[in-house]
């Protein structure tokens, strides 16, 4: 339970809840909660990619449900992150297909450059490693995601650039 | 043998911006249907065209259709299940991603013939670029005049939203896909009452796949007798198939049903053989839900006749010697895969996935996973294999939605066709302690080891 203590700044700026009122558009004025799996991307989104208790209140207070309804989707779908992560999520898919192409010792690979395990940031808070399931990407594999990109057909060269232009703030993690 | 309905423009310059894909042709099906179609004879023309279920299942679109409730005169609402999440299979997001036109006019004539006026596309959290490309291509929609208030002057209304999910397969499961929808956990609900009847909030719905939806525009075109000529028997029409694994060129094709597997593995136009030209061991061709087939049973069915890519072709035999077209998730396997390891893959997918509201399947899956994990890495029993087999035949047809199936006939498929090969891992642990054991001793030169009893 130790994420209960961590605090989190929480900043529902105009852009954002301008976003949540198109979202909120999109369904019957008595459906609100409809809106609440988009929301929370775009709110996840907006604070370094985690959602603490507060904001998960927050996210309830806004669309009119209870708190718990939102503690249960958010435990349920991994794309939701209940704790702080690397910056750089480097997600790879480490399901059949991919692994018939190599992303187990690209993983290896990758978790041995940034001297961590998988699951574990770095230091720096810079970088994570996670396995995860397939993304639907199996034919250019082996793969992972970065924010809201597919990263495909990686060799270890690759891996060593996409880890330079992170370092150098030149990737672009999220769509808005 | 190389008809295209799909993606036939995908391949035109700027075909994923409105102007050029209105210029070659774009919403002709949504003029016509509007114009001079009753809703019904839309549904009627789906029908005669024998379009079956993309997304997995099959089930014949039209008749689907035609279970909607209409009377009750509650709203009607499509939904567009584009939360492909079957491993192996990408298809619908390359349609999504090259041509998303072609599903938003699925969507507004398909939506018409249901008269539906709020309708829904659901992907999957993870292609959130796709996700945008969709919801800029609806924005230009409205703009034109295709969705919204009174389209086209004939007095339909539509809207059209696109939704996002967050993670989870389940929700490729049509009740689970509307929970998730609503708002909530995936957790499929209990049938009846169909979407049909009662679905998003409770409302008459239909969730229909990515490509059939875009494969409706071509039939409201053409008419339905017309598609009905493409593809062999009650395979009609083409299918997109995504390919993966060990050959020269993964990708996604659109196939004319019919193509033989031969053809399609082996020609220059479609996958080109298998990478550095290893032995062929096995295939999946439909997803990992469905049977694995060993090399002996790809290019011809258990009675020496040609093996085809339709429905009934790939589940000639059964599941004793045939398997399914699925998803069209056709994933290859050469020499130096180990099946056992591949299984344990699939079973850990499987586990992960489970939403956990059936016993047979959230115990299940992690005792199928725990048990091939154990083989893979040399700490398998001898009664380990008849322990899946168990496990896997008191999951299937126990649980509320089909997860569990397709957890269970994986397992089931590996070691009716490849049992020697968990023989092997459970007398010489010694042999498989590297995880590319098969790369390093292909299992071809040591099965001569597995009829001899180790200690």
């Amino acid at each position: 339970m130790e994420r209960l203590h961590i605090k989190q700044e929480i900043n529902i700026t105009e852009a954002l809840m301008e976003r949540i009122n198109e979202l909120l558009s999109h369904y019957p004025a008595d459906k609100k909660k409809s809106a609440l799996l988009p929301v929370l991307h775009d709110v996840q989104d907006a604070h370094d990619n985690w959602l603490s208790i507060e904001l998960m209140d927050k996210v309830a207070e806004i669309l009119e449900i209870k708190p718990i309804e939102v503690y249960e989707v958010v435990s349920f779908y991994t794309m939701f992150n209940q704790r702080p992560i690397g910056k750089y999520m480097f997600e790879f898919c480490q399901t059949s297909p991919c692994c018939l192409r190599g992303v187990e010792n690209l993983m290896d690979y990758t978790c041995d450059k940034l001297g961590v395990k998988v699951g574990e940031p770095t230091a720096d808070g810079m970088f994570e490693v996670r396995g995860v399931e397939c993304l639907g990407a199996c034919g250019y594999a082996p793969m992972m995601q970065l924010g809201d990109f597919f990263q495909e057909n990686l060799t270890k060269d690759k891996i060593d650039q996409l880890i330079a232009d992170c370092r150098d703030n030149k990737v672009i993690l999220h769509d808005k | 043998m190389s008809k295209k309905i799909l993606l036939e423009k995908a391949s035109i310059p700027g075909i994923k911006t409105y102007e050029v894909y209105r210029q070659n042709g774009g919403y002709a099906s949504v003029e016509k249907a509007l114009k001079s179609m009753t809703p019904d004879e839309v549904v009627e023309e789906v029908k005669t065209s024998g379009l079956r279920g993309r997304g997995g299942a099959g089930f014949p679109t039209g008749m689907k259709w035609s279970f909607i409730d209409k009377k009750s005169g509650k709203p009607r609402h499509l939904v567009c299940n584009a939360d492909e999440s079957e491993p192996g299979t990408f298809k619908d997001r390359f349609l999504m991603e090259y041509i998303p036109h072609l599903l938003i006019e699925g969507m507004i004539t398909s939506s018409y013939a249901l008269e539906a006026n709020l309708s829904y596309i659901y992907i999957r959290g993870e292609y959130m670029w796709v996700y945008k490309i969709l919801e800029r291509a609806i924005k230009e929609a409205y703009a034109a005049g295709w969705l919204g208030k009174n389209i086209l002057g004939t007095g339909y209304n539509l809207d059209l939203y696109v939704h996002c999910g967050g993670g989870a397969y389940i929700c490729g499961e049509e009740t689970a896909l509307i929970e998730s929808l609503e708002g909530k956990r995936g957790n499929p609900r209990i049938k009846p009452p169909f979407p049909a009847v009662s679905g998003l909030w409770a409302n008459p719905t239909v969730v229909n796949n990515v490509e059939s939806i875009a494969a409706v525009p071509w039939i409201v075109n053409n008419m339905g007798a017309e598609y009905a000529k493409i593809g062999i028997g009650r395979s009609t029409g083409t299918k997109l198939i995504s390919a993966s694994g060990h050959i020269k060129n993964p990708g996604v094709y659109e196939i004319e049903l019919g193509l033989s597997v031969d053809e399609f593995m082996n020609s220059d136009e479609y996958l080109g053989g298998m990478i550095d030209d290893r032995p062929l061991k096995a295939f999946v061709p439909g997803g990992s839900s469905v049977p694995v087939l060993p090399a002996n049973l790809i290019y011809k069915t258990a009675n020496g006749e040609d093996r085809l890519m339709s429905y009934e072709s790939l589940s000639d035999g059964g599941f004793a010697t045939g398997s399914m077209l699925g998803s069209g998730g056709f994933i290859v396997y050469n020499d130096t895969a180990c099946i056992v390891r591949n299984t344990w893959n699939f079973s850990r997918f499987y586990h992960h996935e489970s939403c956990g509201q059936c016993s047979p399947c959230r115990e299940g899956t992690g005792w199928l996973e725990k048990v091939l994990h154990r083989i893979e890495n040399g700490h398998g029993r001898e009664e380990d294999i008849d322990l899946l087999w168990s496990i896997q035949s008191k999951i299937e047809g126990n649980t509320i939605c089909p997860l569990g199936d397709a957890a269970a006939w994986p397992v089931a498929a590996a070691i009716r066709h490849f049992r020697d090969e968990f023989e092997y891992h459970v007398r010489f642990p010694e042999k498989i302690k590297n995880r590319d054991h098969f790369v390093n001793e292909p299992f071809e030169k040591v099965r001569h080891l597995v009829g001899k009893q180790t200690v």
